[in-house]
């Protein structure tokens, strides 16, 4: 047998890993994982992360197609809304006859 | 075996047990109300299936009893069954991929699973434990065929015999669902939805060696000729296998070549390999006559049990 090539550092791409409970709600972010390809990111997933019964449904998108807000703009981002108790339906007082509230 | 960490936990409250399941949720929160801030993001479930704990309650209680033909035929499938996970086991920290490690191992530990339950059955003849039958028998008391033992080889070798011996199970485990045996029945029934996974995971890799680099092909082609010549001893019938037949039992092992053969066919034809033509090998695991393997193998896993009878950790 020839001797292998030595590790040319082609490491795989990374994949996030979301998956949906039997409880029937949305898919969660559970982790991610290295795969060569979408196929083989959901038997890994699958092998990884529902081991333990975990889901009935799983998606893997390659991390780098996912855009996050950026954790130094915390400030403006989710801080801003706090404070404004007129965007919640509590601040209201409910006007006299009015039905169905 | 029942000296694992896993197996210990399930096994103390079985005597109490008899409702079934009621034990394995021991330790896992099922309750899981919203809003939880220390909850898992997935949530566990233990799931509802025949285990070999299940198995082995069955034939203490005596509700579960093999004929002699049929424990001979218990053997025989868990031992291919216990003899490819130790080997599978070997990959542990050594896969080319973390992720690959883990699949591996999980492979393994499905085998092992029906490994424990065929021979916690087969022992139910004479009131052998699982243990028993996988530690304190030596090497021609075992039934294995000659694939089973083979040496890991590369990753490709590998491969090329869990291909093999998935689309053989699974061509055998789902033929024994309908088994006039109960209990092989219900062992089969679980089995097969496992080692469907098996083949999918092998074939994948078929084709991602054969049509990767150069490299990677030769080695798969080389994988296969290797192992190939082992897979004729898979679908030989013998008296045994003729009786349990005619029971209604399980199936001859020849009745399952053609099935194997045109659906190895169809993904090594999308390989774009074909199946080697080599001379099949001598054979005779079913008769306890193994190859030079087999003795290695039983030292390692055999060692510690025997040393240190009853150990557990």
């Amino acid at each position: 047998m020839t001797t292998p090539e030595p590790h040319a550092g082609n490491v795989w791409p990374i994949w996030e890993v979301f998956v949906r409970s039997s409880r029937g709600l949305s898919h969660v972010h559970a982790g991610s994982l290295h795969a060569p390809d979408a196929a083989m990111a959901l038997r890994n997933a699958r092998d990884l992360y529902t081991r333990r019964n975990e889901g009935v449904s799983i998606w893997v998108v390659p991390a780098d197609a996912i855009a996050s807000s950026d954790p130094d703009s915390k400030g403006s981002f989710f801080e801003s809304p706090q404070g404004k108790d007129y965007r919640h339906a509590t601040y209201y007082t409910k006007s006299e006859g009015v039905k169905h509230l | 075996m029942s000296t694992t960490p896993e197996t210990a936990a399930a096994a103390a409250p079985a005597e109490t047990d008899t409702a079934g399941h009621g034990d394995i949720s021991v330790g896992v929160k099922t309750s899981g109300g919203s809003g939880e801030a220390t909850a898992s993001a997935t949530r566990i479930t233990p799931g509802n299936a025949l285990r070999p704990e299940d198995i082995a309650l069955a034939v203490s209680r005596g509700t579960a009893k093999p004929s002699d033909d049929v424990a001979e035929f218990a053997l025989r499938l868990g031992d291919d069954a216990l003899i490819l996970a130790q080997r599978l086991g070997h990959w542990i920290s050594r896969a080319p991929e973390l992720e690959e490690d883990i699949a591996l191992g999980n492979i393994a530990l499905d085998e092992l699973g029906h490994a424990r339950s065929f021979l916690s059955y087969a022992g139910g003849l004479d009131g052998r434990s699982e243990d028993d039958l996988a530690y304190f028998r030596r090497e021609h008391e075992f039934r294995s065929v000659e694939l089973f033992e083979q040496p890991n080889g590369d990753f490709a070798v590998t491969i090329a015999r869990q291909f093999v011996v998935s689309y053989y199970q699974f061509e055998l485990y789902r033929r024994l669902t309908s088994s006039t045996d109960a209990t092989l029945a219900g062992i089969a029934a679980k089995a097969a939805k496992e080692v469907d996974y098996h083949r999918d995971h092998s074939a994948q890799w078929v084709l991602r060696l054969a049509h990767g680099t150069e490299e990677s092909r030769q080695r798969m082609i080389h994988g296969f000729k290797v192992i190939w010549p082992y897979t004729d001893e898979l679908f030989r019938d013998d008296e045994l296998t003729g009786r349990l037949s005619e029971a209604g039992v399980a199936p001859q092992p020849s009745s399952l070549r053609a099935d194997f053969d045109r659906l190895t066919g169809e993904v090594l034809a999308e390989a774009e390999l074909e199946a080697p033509n080599v001379q099949p090998a001598p054979g005779g695991g079913r008769r306890g006559l193994h190859s030079e393997h087999l003795g290695y193998i039983l030292a390692e896993m055999q060692v510690l049990a025997r040393e240190y009878p009853g150990a557990s950790w």
